[in-house]
């Protein structure tokens, strides 16, 4: 019991609440200044913003969805940050997920009992893989995770657009066939009684996946080691633990989530793959998210819902108080502008926390 | 810490200074309808302006990931809109899509605030407006450059192989190297029936010039297109056509930078007339396409009590939907003569122009 409370502790203290909903504020006030100068109504434009996300059980379901994906990137970049790697192919790997469950998807003939698990689980060792590699890399050859990650993720990119392109296409579209019922995710009950929005059982497991984060991490030995290596990779090898398995092991369960993230996409959302010029961006949106919650489970769960909802969000500020996307883009980089850069906001803060203590020091 | 407190507080006033100072500044119209909703918040002066000239719509329009300043397309689609609210007071409002994500819950959007008609534009709706429509039986919809099968639903076309004959025929003319080049942006019919009808028109004139293609698969992605325009302008091409929405800005900007260094270097323009926008110096024509009539001729009969729903239009050159510009400075008497007995011909029906790419 002492135990909890010490860890809650030292989770909830009351920086740890202040400084992010000080950010908040400040990032706020600072959106609603470019917007004040560009001559739009801010409080509209937040209320807007509210009522996008909360006003119909639609956007709430879409909001959910919108969140999903970053749940599994962010979790993939704090897993690797945890063990001291800098996971930047997260986009990749989100890709290859997204293709290998593709493949499955429509290819295959299965019943749904087999033909969903069995899609979702080779995506998943695809995003996996992915990872693995840059982590075998690093483990064998030294190479520097974040250059070979980020080029994989160019790779990634045109590997599946050309899987693709080659094998897939549907006629005269830029995207795959449709992927067939039985590997998709969707959970239509919900979905019709949330007014058709796009609800799939990937949140769920998204949830269920932060927790193994948790548990692996923070209560398995295999953890403890990870962590070891994250803290100083020269005493985790002086104490007898194989760095290198742990470098590609690490890497490689961080690309599972991503790999899931990417599954989630093609299965519970679209029931297809599109060709992309570009990545999707949820692999980086992933690693802002890893910062924002500190690396932490909670952190991620929370700093994914303030970023999947923001950006959902958004298209109700220039619905309903006419802001144009450009500027909407502003008022949402200055929000997460201030959240991470907590020394800022620590500075403002500052006087009025040291104001309490001091006052705690007189009266004692 | 006092010293730090009194900081801080300047620096809160000074953004409270700057931000009155904006709000009084800036358009007073704006600065007016603010406080009134800021004292009352559930007010929106929308609504009561519709409901007291009591015939006036609203009309909305999502936009593909081309966004709605992409000189082209999308900015068309919303020019036509914007037409309709200065001529009928009808209120009109875009959402931007930034991936196909996106799409469905901004046609969501629209209808769940009660918009009478919302358009989707562009191709990449289908799947999306296919749905939506499906969902939302009582509203109505339109879609540009793409067939949605639904009693609800309005789907306008442009023979653009017509139109892109006519530019090919003057680029086919026009060039001194041989050498022509094609840029797209996604690889999907709607583009591809411009370098067809392209194609064909270039051959009709000049069957030895050769013609090479680059399909980038993005529409909003100026750098992508430049690096394209290099690439062709290096090989010596001299006339590019770009069918490319915002990516196709790239081309422009590529070939205004080679005529600064001498290059005798043309670019064809597409929807709009873009030597409005990229001037012409490097602006040979363009291959209009009356997305913004279009969509105030549809728009505006539902606004007059006209609607066929379900109805799917194909607009050529014989409705004035595609082709030249009026003023064309840089294409000489001569071709200008060829261009329109081709046009003749087309309106006629003696030549039929290929839809799809050989």
């Amino acid at each position: 019991m002492d135990k909890v409370k010490g860890i809650a502790d030292k989770t909830f203290n009351k920086t740890s609440f202040l400084v992010p909903l000080v950010a908040i504020i400040l990032g706020l006030l600072c959106g609603a200044i470019a917007m004040l100068a560009g001559g739009f109504d801010p409080i509209l434009a937040y209320q807007s913003l509210l009522k996008k996300l909360f006003g119909s059980p639609y956007d709430m379901g879409e909001a959910i969805r919108a969140i999903t994906p970053l749940l599994f990137t962010g979790t993939a970049v704090a897993f690797a940050f945890r063990t001291g790697l800098f996971n930047i192919g997260v986009e990749g790997q989100f890709m290859m997920g997204m293709t290998g469950a593709t493949v499955i998807g429509i290819t295959l003939d299965l019943p749904w009992y087999l033909h969903a698990p069995l899609a979702i689980i080779v995506g998943a060792l695809c995003g996996g893989l992915w990872a693995a590699l840059t982590g075998y890399l690093k483990a064998v050859r030294g190479v520097n995770e974040v250059i070979s990650s980020i080029m994989l993720n160019w790779v990634a990119l045109y590997l599946s657009n050309y899987i693709i392109r080659a094998f897939f296409v549907a006629k005269g579209q830029q995207k795959s066939d449709p992927i067939q019922e039985s590997a998709l995710v969707s959970i239509g009950w919900l979905s019709d009684a949330m007014d058709h929005a796009r609800m799939h059982w990937g949140t769920v497991i998204a949830l269920l996946g932060i927790g193994v984060f948790y548990i692996i991490l923070w209560r398995t030995k295999q953890g403890y080691e990870l962590r070891a290596v994250g803290q100083s990779p020269d005493a985790a090898l002086y104490a007898g633990i194989n760095v290198n398995r742990t470098i590609v092991k690490s890497m490689f369960i961080s690309g599972l989530f991503a790999g899931l993230a990417g599954v989630f996409e093609t299965l519970g959302v679209f029931g297809y793959q599109t060709m992309l010029a570009a990545p999707w961006g949820y692999g980086f949106d992933g690693i802002a998210v890893a910062l924002l919650g500190g690396n932490t489970p909670i952190g991620v769960l929370l700093g994914a819902i303030l970023f999947g909802g923001l950006s959902y969000g958004s298209a109700g500020m220039s619905f309903g108080a006419g802001v144009p996307p450009e500027l909407v883009r502003i008022v949402i980089g200055s929000i997460i502008f201030f959240i991470a850069s907590h020394g800022i906001v620590k500075f403002f803060i500052k006087p009025f926390l040291g104001r309490r203590a001091d006052k705690r020091k007189e009266a004692i | 810490m006092k010293k730090r407190l009194g900081f801080m507080l300047s620096i809160v006033l000074m953004f409270a200074l700057v931000l009155s100072a904006c709000g009084g500044g800036s358009k007073t119209n704006n600065g007016a309808s603010g406080t009134n909703a800021s004292a009352s918040p559930e007010a929106s002066a929308a609504p009561e302006e519709s409901a007291a000239a009591g015939a006036k719509l609203k009309i909305g329009m999502v936009t593909d990931v081309g966004g709605v300043n992409d000189k082209s397309f999308n900015q068309s689609a919303w020019e036509g809109l914007q037409k309709v609210t200065k001529d009928t007071g009808s209120e009109t409002k875009y959402l931007e899509s930034k991936g196909d994500a996106d799409m469905e819950p901004n046609l969501r959007a629209f209808v769940s605030e009660k918009y009478d008609m919302t358009w989707g534009v562009g191709f990449l709706f289908q799947d999306a407006m296919g749905k939506v429509a499906k969902d939302n039986p009582d509203s109505k919809f339109g879609i540009i450059d793409s067939a949605v099968d639904a009693p609800n639903v309005v789907s306008v076309n442009f023979a653009a192989n017509e139109g892109s004959f006519l530019v090919g025929v003057v680029a086919g003319l026009t060039t001194k190297s041989n050498k022509i080049g094609f840029v797209g942006g996604m690889e999907i019919p709607s583009v591809t029936v411009f370098e067809a009808g392209f194609n064909a028109g270039v051959k009709a004139v000049n069957p030895d010039a050769k013609i090479s293609r680059n399909y980038t698969g993005e529409f909003g992605k100026p750098d992508l297109g430049k690096a394209a325009a290099a690439v062709m302008y290096n090989d010596g091409v001299d006339v590019i056509f770009q069918v490319a929405g915002g990516t196709g800005n790239g081309v422009f900007n590529e070939a205004t930078a080679r005529k600064k260094a001498g290059q005798d270097v043309w670019v064809i323009g597409v929807d709009k007339d873009q030597s409005i926008e990229f001037g012409n110096e490097v602006t040979l024509t363009s291959m209009l396409k009356g997305v913004e009539a279009a969509i105030y001729q549809v728009s505006t009969d539902l606004i007059n009590g006209k609607w066929e729903g379900g109805k799917s239009v194909v607009l050529g050159l014989k409705d004035g939907a595609v082709g030249l510009p009026e003023n064309n400075p840089n294409i000489s008497e001569d071709i200008m003569k060829k261009v329109e007995e081709y046009k003749q011909q087309i309106i006629s029906g003696s030549l039929v122009v290929p839809t799809e790419v050989k």
